[in-house]
């Protein structure tokens, strides 16, 4: 039992340090904030103009909203990705990383934490974009299935999850360029998503790649529920999928991080600040 | 089977690290570092920079793994035991290591919480040790990177002791603090070493702190112990003429001969 709330102690204490170091960088969270606002309102705008410079009547109310959605699930999901993938950067960054590894927690716990602290952060996050964006735009969300698309974004962040620990061990094995390949790798995850279109319109190599992407399958339901007002069973085409994702991504993201430890442990690749 | 010995804190068995450099060189960090300490006891390694000190606190810390030997903390093994040495060990390194932004009080609530120290007990051993170590009160929620260096090396011996642990790695502790910082630092060791009877390894260049505070004392040059036993026994070894030397001296004479072969080397194809 005692082990129980050593770990229950370390796994609060990673999440407050998190909390701690936001509100000590709010100048950093802030332009983000803003830069991640502009950018989905733009994507909103593109919405709204595709029928000035296309000359088709579209339902503009349908883009907006589409591009939107793209927009903040893609900044939701990032924040899940990033503050995982770079648990490790940032302690080299802050040159700690050997007494957070040299602490007698588990490395499953460390991780869980830290992935706890980014689904609340990105929740509380993109909730604000979402509120302010719509500021912006008249948004109908009468027909949307919120609780519907709130399930398959709770599925999607544990794909995703397990994607950013299994991205976290780059900076682990590679302190000086762990970080910009997990940066190449969203953009590729972006890309190869529909994150602004859908995948059917890119080349069909490309499409076979996205289907491997939990991106994929999260904006296709998000989408579905907000949009089209399909409920959560009716969307099990997408989160199945995400489901079957999480549950083998999470535990090898682990796992995969333990053996990389070990290896980094072994090449003495802790040290390094990068 | 080796039977474990009740009375020893650390016992490094036959320990290599060999890192892989750029095109496949080959550097020798560790070689062969076999030595034991007793419980309680305050045991320096001094070298030269780069002699292999700080990577031998990295394997004894479960930071890095041991290419060959075995490294035992009360027994248990640093590799296949690594989470109950983790639970037994602490260490200040040269560099203070902080969340810079983040306050002494915020970075050492993170560091209690890792070692499952409950919040208000954390608290209040914590506000103990900051008047200990000279931090005032009012200075606790400023963020680390308005402390000095000297500050700063105070609030990780702060982080150090706050697990208590049972055998405290100390590398270099003292680079880079001012005279009356470094005094500091080194009576506050002592002091709190004393109080708990904790095991201290203590590596360092400076050989006058060695002296003050340590009770053996090995050398390593090139990652090879090259000499071990009391301040008083090394002194003796290497004396010349019978005159008293100093501990200074006996690093010379156990690190020197190097630096004196390479000197010769270089002569020769001068020549």
């Amino acid at each position: 039992m005692e082990k129980v709330f050593q770990e229950t102690r370390a796994a609060w204490a990673f999440i407050e340090r998190n909390f701690n170091l936001v509100k000590r960088y709010w100048k950093w969270e802030l332009v983000f904030f803003v830069y991640t606002v502009a950018n989905s309102v733009t994507m909103g705008f593109i919405g709204k103009g595709i029928e000035n410079f296309s000359g088709v009547v579209v339902d503009t109310q349908y883009l907006i909203l589409y591009m939107l959605l793209g927009s903040i699930l893609w900044g939701y999901l990032s924040i899940l990705f990033e503050v995982v993938a770079e648990t490790v950067a940032w302690e080299r960054w802050e040159e700690t990383i050997e007494y957070t590894f040299m602490a007698p927690v588990s490395r499953a716990t460390h991780l869980l934490s830290v992935c706890g602290f980014s689904i609340f952060y990105g929740l509380l996050r993109s909730g604000l974009i979402l509120l302010v964006v719509s500021v912006f735009f008249n948004l109908d969300l009468q027909g949307a299935n919120i609780l519907a698309a709130g399930g398959v974004l709770g599925i999607a962040s544990l794909s995703f999850i397990g994607l950013g620990m299994i991205a976290s061990i780059l900076p682990l094995i590679s302190p000086e360029k762990g970080v910009q390949v997990v940066h190449i790798f969203q953009a590729l995850l972006l890309m190869f998503s529909g994150v602004y279109y859908e995948v059917e319109v890119l080349p069909h190599w490309m499409q076979m790649v996205g289907r491997i992407s939990p991106a994929t399958y999260a904006l296709r339901g998000m989408r579905a529920a907000i949009l089209e007002g399909e409920g959560f069973w009716s969307l099990w085409m997408h989160w199945t999928p995400l489901l079957l994702m999480g549950i083998i991504m999470l535990p090898m993201g682990i796992l995969i991080f333990s053996w990389m430890e070990t290896f980094a442990k072994r090449r003495g690749l802790l040290k390094r600040n990068g | 089977m080796t039977q474990k010995d009740p009375n020893k804190a650390l016992e490094i068995h036959t320990v290599d690290k060999v890192f892989i450099k750029r095109k496949n060189k080959q550097i020798k960090a560790v070689d062969q570092v076999q030595f034991s300490v007793g419980r309680g006891e305050i045991f320096g390694v001094l070298g030269p920079n780069g002699s292999g000190k700080s990577t031998l606190i990295r394997m004894i810390s479960t930071l890095l793994v041991p290419d060959h030997g075995t490294i035992e903390v009360f027994g248990y093994d640093s590799v296949k035991e690594a989470m109950m040495v983790r639970k037994l060990i602490n260490r200040v390194s040269a560099e203070a290591s902080f969340f810079k932004k983040l306050s002494a009080m915020e970075n050492l609530l993170f560091t209690a919480g890792l070692y499952g120290i409950p919040k208000p007990y954390a608290r209040k051993k914590l506000m103990e040790i900051f008047k200990r170590v000279g931090l005032p009160a009012k200075r606790v929620h400023d963020p680390l990177e308005d402390f000095s260096r000297g500050m700063q090396q105070k609030v990780a011996i702060a982080r150090a002791f706050l697990t208590t642990p049972a055998l405290l790695l100390l590398d270099e502790p003292t680079t880079g603090l001012d005279p009356r910082a470094k005094k500091e630092v080194q009576s506050l060791i002592l002091e709190i070493q004393k109080e708990n009877q904790t095991t201290v390894l203590l590596t360092t260049h400076d050989m006058v702190e060695a002296d003050q505070l340590c009770e053996r004392v090995a050398i390593i040059h090139d990652g090879r112990i090259s000499a071990i036993g009391t301040a008083q026994d090394l002194k003796m070894k290497a004396s010349r003429n019978g005159s008293v030397c100093t501990l200074e001296e006996v690093f010379m004479f156990f690190t020197g001969s190097q630096l004196v072969q390479y000197e010769d080397e270089m002569i020769a194809e001068v020549s």
